[in-house]
C-alpha cells in the first residue's frame, strides 16, 4: 500500500474511533452494525471477490451464528467460547456444503447456496424446541471481559471495531500469503491456476469454508447487538443485501466490503424523507453501479485516486503524454458523470 | 384414494404454472445467457397491471390483454433494452446481480405504488366442484391445466414446426452459425424476450386467482421455476415443463403426506439432489451445457 493510502486508512480508524463520541446510542447503533456487516461482508468478499464464487447463504451463516451464541450464552456457556464455536460450526458446515456443491459453479452454486438459505430459514422458523420458532429469542445478554461490560452502546460498538480490526488484519494477511495469492489466482485465470499446480477446488473451498466462518462470527456479535433475533432477519434478504453490499463496494477490493456496508446501513437513514421508496432507491443505485461500474464503489476511488495522483505528480509534458497513453478513459468518466 | 386424485391433480395444476414459468426461464438462457433473478417478480407483476386497468373501469378481458401488452413492453422490450443489454458486454455475473436488484426493484415498486395487502383477483371461471370418481375436482384446477396445456403445446409448435422458431433455436445453439446462415440473431433473441413476457403474463393470470395478487408472489414461484428448470435441465425447454410438472405434483405430495411445515423444504431437497447428481438435469444432454 503506497504513504498516501496508509494516511486514508489511518484517518478512517480515526473517525471510527471518535465517530460514537459525537452519536446518539441510535447512531452508535448504526456504526455497530456497520462493524458487523462489515465481517459478514469480508467472508463474502472472500468466496465472491477472491474465490469468484456467487453465493447466496452468507446470510445464512450469520443466522446460524448468532443463534449459535443466543443458545450457548443461555445455556450458561461464557461468551468467548460461544463466539469461537460459532465461526468453527459456520466454517465447518460451509465446508460441508461447499464439498459437494463447489463440484458445480457459477449460477448452480447460487442456486445452491439458495436453497440452503432457505433451508436454514425453515429450520430456524419450525424447530421451536431448540430456536423459539417464530417467537425467537430475547433477552441475549452482552459479553463481559474481566471487569469491562460491554452493556453500554459505545462500549459494545468498541467491541465491534476491535473484532473487526483483529478479522480484518487476519483476512489482510492472509490474501498477502501464498494461499491468498492463490485465491486471486483462481478468479483470474483458473485454467492457468490449475496448470500451475494450484488445486483449483480446494482452495475455493477453503475460500468458501473461511468466508462462512466469518459469517458466524459477524452472527455472534449481531445477536448481541441487536439483542434479539428471528428468523425472518436471517432469511434470503439478507443474503441479498450482502451480496449487494460486496459488489456495491466493489467485489474483490480490500476496502470494499467496508464501503459496501457503509452504504447500506446509512442509505435508508439518508433515505428517511423518502420512506417506503428506500429500497427502490437502492435497488435502481445497485442496477446503474452494474451497468456503469461494476467495479464499485472501491473501483470509483482507485480511479479517482490514480487521477489526482497522476496529475499532481507529473511535469506538463509527463501529463500530456499520459493523457494520449489513456486517450478513452476520460471520455468514459465523462459519459459516467454525465 | 378419491384425496389422492384430488391431490394429484392440484399438483399438477400448480406444476402446470411451473412450467410456463421456467420455459420462459430457460429460453432465456438459451438464447442470452440471462439468468433472470427477476423471474418470479415478472409473474407477480403483470396482476398488478390488470388489477390497474380494472380500476381505471375495462372489463376483464380487455384488462388481460393489456395487461399481456405491458408485460410485453415492460418485461420484454424495455427489460432487454435497459437492463440486459448494456450489461452483457460485462458478462454472466453483473447480469445475475442486477435482476437480484431488479426483483427487489419490481416488488418494492408494487408494494410502493399500489398495495402491500394482498388482492382478490377475478377466477377465470366461476369455482365450481365437480364430483369424479367421488374425488372432488375443482373447475380452478381443470382450467389452469387446460390453459397452460394450450400454451405449452402453442410454444412447442412454434418452437419446432416454424421457420421462425428453427431459426430461434439455431440462434440458442449456435449463434455463430446461425448468423452465418442468415438468421437475424440479435431478433430472434428479441422475441425469446417477448414469449417470456408473455408466457409470464399468461401465468400470472393463471396463478393469482388463486393466490391472490401480492408484491411477495414472485419469491416462491420465482424460486419454484429455478428448481423446475434445473430439474428438467438448464438448456432444454421440454426439460424445464417436465421439471414444472414433476415439482408440483411432489410439492403437493409431500405436503400432504409428509410434512406440511416443510412443504417449501422439499423442492429445495429435490434441487439440491439434482445439481450433486445429475447437474445437467434430467433431460438435459452434456454437450449443451456451455457455461
Amino acid at each position: 500500500m503506497s504513504r498516501s493510502g496508509c494516511a486514508a486508512v489511518a484517518a478512517m480508524i480515526a473517525a471510527a474511533i471518535v465517530a460514537p463520541f459525537y452519536l446518539k446510542p441510535f447512531g452508535i447503533y448504526l456504526i455497530s452494525m456497520w462493524a458487523v456487516l462489515t465481517i459478514a461482508a469480508i467472508g463474502l468478499n472472500l468466496t465472491l471477490g477472491y474465490a469468484g464464487q456467487v453465493s447466496l447463504a452468507q446470510g445464512a451463516f450469520v443466522g446460524i451464528g448468532a443463534y449459535a451464541v443466543a443458545l450457548l450464552t443461555r445455556a450458561g456457556c461464557p461468551y468467548g467460547p460461544a463466539f469461537a464455536a460459532a465461526g468453527a460450526l459456520c466454517f465447518a458446515i460451509g465446508w460441508l456444503l461447499g464439498y459437494p456443491a463447489l463440484r458445480v459453479q457459477h449460477h448452480y452454486l447460487a442456486f445452491v447456496t439458495l436453497a440452503f438459505t432457505t433451508l436454514v430459514f425453515l429450520v430456524l422458523r419450525n424447530e421451536e424446541w431448540l430456536t423459539g420458532g417464530i417467537y425467537g429469542i430475547d433477552d441475549i445478554a452482552r459479553p463481559e471481559f474481566l471487569r469491562w461490560s460491554t452493556a453500554a452502546p459505545r462500549d459494545f460498538y468498541f467491541f465491534c471495531l476491535g473484532t473487526l480490526t483483529v478479522l480484518a488484519l487476519a483476512a489482510w494477511w492472509m490474501l498477502r500469503s501464498p494461499w491468498g495469492r492463490a485465491f486471486v489466482a483462481l478468479r483470474e485465470n483458473p485454467v492457468r491456476a490449475q496448470s500451475l499446480g494450484v488445486d483449483t477446488r480446494r482452495y475455493t473451498l477453503m475460500a468458501f469454508a473461511i468466508g462462512s466462518g466469518l459469517g458466524g462470527l459477524a452472527g455472534a456479535l449481531y445477536a448481541p447487538l441487536v439483542q434479539f433475533i428471528e428468523p425472518g432477519s436471517f432469511a434470503l434478504s439478507l443474503s441479498f443485501n450482502l451480496l449487494l453490499m460486496v459488489i456495491v463496494g466493489g467485489s474483490g477490493h480490500f476496502f470494499g466490503p467496508f464501503a459496501g456496508a457503509l452504504v447500506a446501513v446509512l442509505l435508508p437513514e439518508w433515505t428517511r424523507a423518502v420512506e417506503g421508496y428506500y429500497l427502490i432507491l437502492y435497488a435502481a443505485l445497485v442496477m446503474a453501479v452494474m451497468a456503469f461500474r461494476p467495479a464499485g464503489i472501491m473501483g470509483m476511488v482507485e480511479d479517482a485516486w490514480e487521477a489526482a495522483f497522476r496529475s499532481r505528480s507529473r511535469t506538463p509534458a509527463a501529463a500530456g503524454r499520459g493523457a494520449q497513453d489513456h486517450g478513452p478513459a476520460p471520455a468514459a468518466r465523462s459519459e459516467v458523470a454525465g | 384414494m378419491s384425496s389422492f386424485i384430488q391431490i394429484l391433480l392440484s399438483g399438477l395444476a400448480t406444476g402446470a404454472i411451473y412450467a410456463l414459468i421456467a420455459a420462459g426461464f430457460t429460453l432465456l438462457w438459451q438464447t442470452s445467457q440471462t439468468i433472470n433473478f427477476a423471474q418470479g417478480e415478472f409473474v407477480m407483476l403483470p396482476a398488478f397491471f390488470i388489477l390497474a386497468a380494472m380500476n381505471a373501469g375495462a372489463p376483464f378481458w380487455l384488462a388481460a390483454l393489456i395487461g399481456i401488452a405491458l408485460a410485453v413492453v415492460v418485461l420484454g422490450l424495455l427489460f432487454k433494452l435497459v437492463i440486459v443489454d448494456p450489461m452483457l458486454r460485462h458478462g454472466v455475473l453483473p447480469l445475475v446481480i442486477s435482476t437480484i436488484a431488479l426483483s427487489l426493484f419490481l416488488k418494492e415498486s408494487v408494494k410502493a405504488s399500489y398495495s402491500s395487502q394482498a388482492q382478490p383477483f377475478p377466477h377465470l371461471v366461476p369455482a365450481v366442484d365437480i364430483d369424479v370418481f367421488g374425488a372432488v375436482l375443482s373447475t380452478q384446477s381443470l382450467i389452469v391445466l387446460a390453459a397452460a396445456i394450450v400454451t405449452v403445446t402453442a410454444l412447442h409448435l412454434v418452437l419446432d414446426k416454424t421457420r421462425l422458431g428453427r431459426a430461434m433455436q439455431a440462434t440458442a445453439q449456435n449463434p455463430a452459425l446461425a448468423v452465418i446462415l442468415g438468421v437475424p440473431v440479435r431478433r430472434m433473441v428479441l422475441y425469446t424476450f417477448l414469449i417470456n413476457a408473455v408466457l409470464v403474463a399468461i401465468a400470472s393470470i393463471l396463478v393469482s386467482p388463486i393466490y391472490l395478487a401480492k408484491f411477495t408472489n414472485g419469491e416462491t414461484l420465482g424460486m419454484a421455476a429455478f428448481v423446475a428448470a434445473i430439474i428438467g435441465g438448464f438448456n432444454q425447454v421440454r426439460g424445464a415443463v417436465a421439471g414444472g410438472v414433476i415439482l408440483g405434483v411432489l410439492g403437493n405430495l409431500s405436503a400432504a403426506y409428509l410434512s406440511a411445515q416443510y412443504r417449501d423444504a422439499f423442492p429445495l431437497l429435490i434441487l439440491i439432489a439434482v445439481i450433486m447428481m445429475r447437474p445437467r438435469g434430467l433431460m438435459g444432454r452434456r454437450e449443451e451445457r456451455t457455461v
